[in-house]
C-alpha cells in the first residue's frame, strides 16, 4: 500500500552538527515522558540530517508480545500506527532483527513484483531497508537480551554515525521511560484507541477523508482509499479512475475551501474504479483545527448515485401523477361542465337514496339558502320527499342493469313558488359485478312542452274555428253568388221582357197610327172628294200630331233597341263630304219652313271614313233639325273637319238660336229632357234626341261636345274616329 | 206582264182597317186589287189570282207572313211574283229576317198610303226591267 500523496517534507540532507543533536536531545528533555512524540522527533530529525527517505519507529510490547508501530517518517501516519507484528515467532526476519546484536538489512524484492519470501512487510512498504535494534544502556551490558524496539529506515546507502548516534539515543530514551513504567500501558491505550478509530472509520460505509489545507491526503477510511488510493499492481484502467477521483475530488475540496469555507453538502461525480460506473457523492467537508497536525479538512461522501437515481425516479413518477392528477381533474372538470351547463337537473343518488351529485339547475330545485324565507326551506322538502319518493321505487325494485324508470312529478319553484311539472328519468348505474353504485336521475322541465301544447291547442281551435268561419263565409259567399246569379238571370229576363214589351208596345201604336196617319192623308189627298179648307185644317192638325206621337213612338224604340244591343254597328266605307248635303236635302222642308240660311263648309282633307254611316246621318239629322228647331233668326252653318293627329272626324253644327245656360249643357243629354220641362213648354220633341245622339256617338267610339249659352247660340259638334272599332 | 196600272195587287193583313185602307187607296191610284187576312188565304189567293204583286204582313194570326212567303217562294208557279214585307217591328233583324224568307222589298208600318204605292210602282218597275 503507498499513497499517492504522502507526507513528504522535502528537505536537503545535512550533516548533522552538534547543535542539531542537542536540539533533538533538548526536545527529549520537553518531552520526557511522551515515547510518540519523542520517537517522531527522532525520525524527522534522520530525515533532515542523516539523508533517511523514510523511517518508522517499532516498540516492543513485552506483555502482549507484539512489535508494535509508534511512529513513521515520510509514510503514511496511520500505517505505522495499525502496524503490529508477533514477536513469537523467532524465525521471522524481524523478530530476528529485534534479537540481533547488530543492524540488519533486508534485500529489495524481486523484479517480478512478488513479495520475496521472508521479507516482512513493514510499514515501509515493500522494497530493501535497514533495521537497526534499540537498546537502552542496561540492555547493552546483557548480551543476547531482545531490543527494545527496531528502527527501520530507507534512504542512506550505509549506516552513518548519526544514525549510529540517533539509534543510542533513542533506544535510551526509550529505555528511560520504559524503566518508569509508562510506556506500555501508554501505548498500548493509544494503539487501541487508534485501532478502535480506525474499525470505526472504517465500519462507516461512506468515505472518510482527512486532507490538509494543500489538499494532501491524511487519514482515509477503506472505502475512501478504494476510490482514491491505488497500489502499483492495479491495472492501467483502475489508476487512471483514482487519479481522475484524486483530481475532482482535490477541485471539489479547494472550491468548498475558497468558495464555501462553512460545511456545506456539495454534490460530487466520482468514477468507480472497480467497474467505471459513475457515482455521485454528495461532499460534507468540515475545516478541523489541530494546534498538532494544523489546519484540516474532514470530508465524507455520502453515495447518493442511488438516492440520486431513486429522486428521479420519484420525481418522474410525481410528474406523472401530476399529469395523471390533472388530467383526471380536466376530465371531472369537463364533466362538471357538461353537468352544470345542462339546462335540466340532474342529480345522482348513491345506492341508499343520499345525493351523492347535483348540477346547478338540480341546485336551483332541492337547495335553499339558510337565511332563505321559511317558505322556501319547505318547499325544498317538499321537492326532496317527492324527489324521494320516486327514486325510492327504482332503488327497491329489483331489476336489470340500464333500467331506466320514468315519472312525473310535481314539483316547485322554491323561489317563485311557481309549480315545475317535470318528467324524471332515471337510470341505474351498476359496477362490473352488477353491484347497484348510482342512479342518475335527469329531471326535464315540461313546463315549456305544456305550453307549447296549451299553445297548440289553442292554435288548434283558433284554426278550427277560423276554417269554420271561413267554411260559412264561404257558403254564404256561394249562397249570395247563387242568388245574385239568379237576380242576374231574373234582371236580363226582366230586360228582355222590357224590351219586349216595348217592341211589342211600338208594334201596337203603330199598328192603329198607321190607320190614322192613313186615312188622314187620304181625306187630305182628296180620295174621298174634294176637302173644304176648314176641314182641311182639321185634318192637318191631325196628321201632325200623328207624326209627332209616331216620332215619339220611333225614339223610344230606339233607345230601346241601342239597350238591348239590337243595333249594331254596320260599318261601311263612305265620304261625310257627301253625307252633309244628303241630310240636308232630307231636311230641306224644314229649312224652307225656318226660312234660315243653312250653309255647308267641308273639308277637302277629310279621307274616307269607315264607321256607321246611318247612326253617323242620324246624329246629324237630329242636330241639324234641333237648331232649326230653336234658331228663330240668323243662320246655321254645318262645318266638316278632320283633325290628323287623333285620326278623327268632326261635324259640327253652329246656330244662332237661344242658347243653353252652362248649367243645363249635361241635361239636355239626359232621357226626356229638354232645358225648359214645364208642360205647357213652346218646343215640340220627345226630348229623346240628344239622349239617342250620345248614344250613338259612344257606340261609334266617338262624343258630343257643346258649346253655347243663353241668347248667343249653340254649337254640338260629333267627334269620332275616321276608323270605328267593330 | 200586264200593265203596271192594271197590275194585281194582293194585299195580306189580319188588321182590317189597315188591309182595307191600302186596298182603297190601291184602287184610288188606279191598281186592282185582292185581300187576304192570314197565310192560308194569301197561299190561296195567290195560287189563284197570280197577282202581280203581293204586299205581305208579316204578323199574321195562324200561318205567319214569313211561312207565308217561304212557301210561295219555293212553289214554281209562284215564285217569280214580288212579295213587298210589311211589318209594325222596327227592331233591327226584323228586315233581315223578311229577307231570309224571301220578301223581295221591306216597309215599316206605319207607313204613308202614298209612300205604299211608290214602293209598289218601283217594285213593278224593276221586275218589268228584270223581263
Amino acid at each position: 500500500m503507498s499513497p499517492l500523496q504522502v507526507r513528504t517534507i522535502a528537505r536537503a540532507p545535512v550533516a548533522a552538527g552538534a547543535a542539531a543533536r542537542l536540539e533533538l536531545l533538548e526536545f527529549f528533555l520537553v518531552h520526557s515522558d511522551d515515547i510518540v512524540r519523542c520517537a517522531q522527533a527522532s525520525l524527522d530529525w534522520l530525515l533532515r540530517y542523516a539523508g533517511v527517505r523514510q523511517s518508522a519507529c517499532l516498540a516492543v510490547d513485552g506483555e502482549a508480545n507484539l512489535l508494535v508501530g509508534i511512529a513513521a517518517a515520510g509514510v503514511p501516519g496511520e500505517d505505522i500506527e495499525l502496524f503490529s507484528w508477533p514477536l513469537s515467532d523467532t524465525r521471522d526476519p524481524l523478530v530476528m532483527a529485534v534479537n540481533a546484536p547488530q543492524p540488519v538489512s533486508f534485500k529489495a524484492a524481486r523484479p517480478n513484483g512478488h513479495p520475496q519470501r521472508g521479507l516482512p512487510v513493514t510499514p515501509l512498504g515493500p522494497g530493501a531497508f535497514v533495521a537497526l535494534p534499540l537498546r537502552g544502556v542496561k540492555e547493552s551490558s546483557h548480551d543476547g537480551e531482545g531490543a527494545l524496539g527496531l528502527l527501520l529506515m530507507r534512504g542512506p546507502s550505509s549506516i552513518t554515525p548519526d544514525v549510529q548516534w540517533l539509534a543510542t539515543v533513542l533506544g535510551q530514551k526509550v529505555e528511560q521511560i520504559r524503566g518508569r513504567g509508562s510506556l506500555s500501558e501508554e501505548v498500548r491505550k493509544l494503539r487501541r484507541e487508534r485501532a478502535l478509530f480506525f474499525t470505526i472509520i472504517n465500519a462507516v460505509t461512506d468515505p472518510i477523508l482527512l486532507t490538509d489545507t494543500e489538499g494532501r491526503l491524511i487519514v482515509a477510511n477503506a472505502r475512501a482509499e478504494k476510490l482514491f488510493a491505488s497500489s502499483e499492481e492495479e491495472s492501467e484502467g483502475r489508476r487512471r479512475a483514482i487519479e481522475l477521483n484524486n483530481m475532482l475530488f482535490s477541485a471539489a475540496l479547494s472550491r468548498t475551501a475558497v468558495v464555501q469555507p462553512d460545511p456545506e453538502a456539495r454534490e460530487l461525480l466520482l468514477v468507480d474504479p472497480s467497474d467505471g460506473s459513475d457515482l455521485l457523492f454528495e461532499v460534507l467537508s468540515t475545516t478541523v483545527e489541530d494546534p498538532r497536525e494544523g489546519t484540516g479538512i474532514v470530508s465524507v461522501l455520502r453515495n447518493i448515485t442511488d438516492l440520486r437515481r431513486a429522486t428521479e425516479q420519484i420525481e418522474e413518477n410525481y410528474q406523472k401523477l401530476r399529469v395523471a392528477e390533472a388530467a383526471a381533474r380536466a376530465e371531472r372538470d369537463r364533466l362538471n361542465l357538461i353537468i352544470d351547463s345542462v339546462a335540466d337537473p340532474i342529480i345522482v343518488t348513491d345506492p341508499t337514496g343520499s345525493t351523492v351529485l347535483m348540477n346547478a339547475p338540480a341546485e336551483e330545485v332541492f337547495t335553499v339558502g339558510f337565511n332563505a324565507p321559511e317558505i322556501a326551506q319547505r318547499t325544498v322538502q317538499a321537492n326532496d320527499a317527492h324527489f324521494s319518493s320516486f327514486i325510492s321505487g327504482l332503488l327497491l325494485g329489483v331489476s336489470g342493469p340500464g333500467e331506466i324508470r320514468r315519472g312525473e312529478i310535481a314539483l316547485t319553484n322554491p323561489n317563485t313558488q311557481k309549480p315545475i311539472p317535470v318528467e324524471a328519468i332515471a337510470g341505474k348505474v351498476q359496477s362490473e359485478t352488477g353491484e347497484l353504485t348510482a342512479v342518475v336521475t335527469i329531471l326535464h322541465d315540461r313546463t315549456e312542452a305544456l305550453e307549447r301544447a296549451r299553445l297548440f291547442e289553442q292554435l288548434r281551435l283558433g284554426a278550427d274555428e277560423l276554417q269554420m268561419r271561413v267554411q260559412a263565409a264561404t257558403a254564404e259567399l256561394a249562397q249570395q253568388n247563387e242568388l245574385l246569379r239568379r237576380q242576374a238571370i231574373e234582371l236580363e229576363q226582366a230586360s228582355r221582357l222590357k224590351s219586349q214589351f216595348l217592341a211589342n208596345m211600338s208594334h201596337e201604336f203603330r199598328t192603329p197610327l198607321n190607320a190614322i196617319l192613313g186615312y188622314t192623308h187620304m181625306l187630305l189627298q182628296g180620295v174621298a172628294g174634294d176637302v173644304q179648307p176648314p176641314v182641311r185644317r182639321q185634318l192637318s192638325r191631325i196628321d201632325s200630331n200623328g207624326r209627332h206621337l209616331l216620332q215619339i213612338i220611333n225614339e223610344i224604340l230606339d233607345i230601346t233597341r241601342i239597350e238591348a244591343g239590337k243595333m249594331p254597328l254596320q260599318v261601311t266605307d263612305f265620304d261625310v263630304n257627301e253625307l252633309v248635303p244628303e241630310v240636308m236635302a232630307e231636311l230641306d222642308p224644314m229649312i224652307a219652313r225656318s226660312k234660315l240660311p243653312v250653309r255647308q263648309r267641308l273639308d277637302p282633307r277629310i279621307p274616307m271614313v269607315r264607321t256607321d254611316r246611318q247612326k253617323v246621318k242620324q246624329i246629324v239629322v237630329n242636330l241639324l233639325s234641333n237648331a232649326l228647331k230653336f234658331t228663330h233668326e240668323g243662320g246655321i252653318d254645318i262645318e266638316v273637319s278632320f283633325e290628323p293627329a287623333g285620326r278623327t272626324a268632326s261635324i259640327a253644327v253652329r246656330d244662332t238660336g237661344i242658347g243653353i245656360a252652362p248649367e243645363h249643357h249635361e241635361k239636355v243629354f239626359e232621357d226626356f229632357r229638354q232645358v225648359d220641362d214645364s208642360p205647357s213648354r213652346q218646343y215640340g220633341g220627345t226630348g229623346l234626341g240628344l239622349a239617342i245622339c250620345r248614344r250613338l256617338a259612344s257606340m261609334l267610339g266617338g262624343r258630343i261636345t257643346l258649346t253655347s249659352n243663353i241668347g248667343q247660340g249653340s254649337t254640338f259638334t260629333l267627334i269620332f274616329p275616321v276608323e270605328a272599332e267593330p | 206582264m200586264t200593265d203596271q196600272t192594271n197590275a194585281l195587287i194582293l194585299v195580306v193583313d189580319d188588321y182590317q182597317d189597315a188591309r182595307e185602307m191600302y186596298a182603297e187607296y190601291l184602287q184610288f191610284s188606279g191598281f186592282r186589287v185582292a185581300e187576304a187576312r192570314n197565310g192560308n188565304e194569301a197561299l190561296e189567293q195567290a195560287f189563284a189570282l197570280k197577282p202581280d204583286l203581293i204586299l205581305m204582313d208579316l204578323s199574321l194570326p195562324g200561318m205567319d207572313g214569313w211561312e207565308a212567303t217561304r212557301q210561295l217562294k219555293s212553289d214554281e208557279r209562284t215564285r217569280h211574283i214580288p212579295v213587298v214585307a210589311l211589318t209594325g217591328h222596327a227592331l233591327a233583324g226584323a228586315s233581315d229576317g223578311a229577307k231570309r224568307a224571301g220578301c223581295d222589298s221591306f216597309v215599316t208600318k206605319p207607313c204613308l198610303p202614298d209612300d205604299l204605292v211608290v214602293e209598289v210602282r218601283r217594285m213593278l218597275n224593276a221586275v218589268q226591267k228584270q223581263v
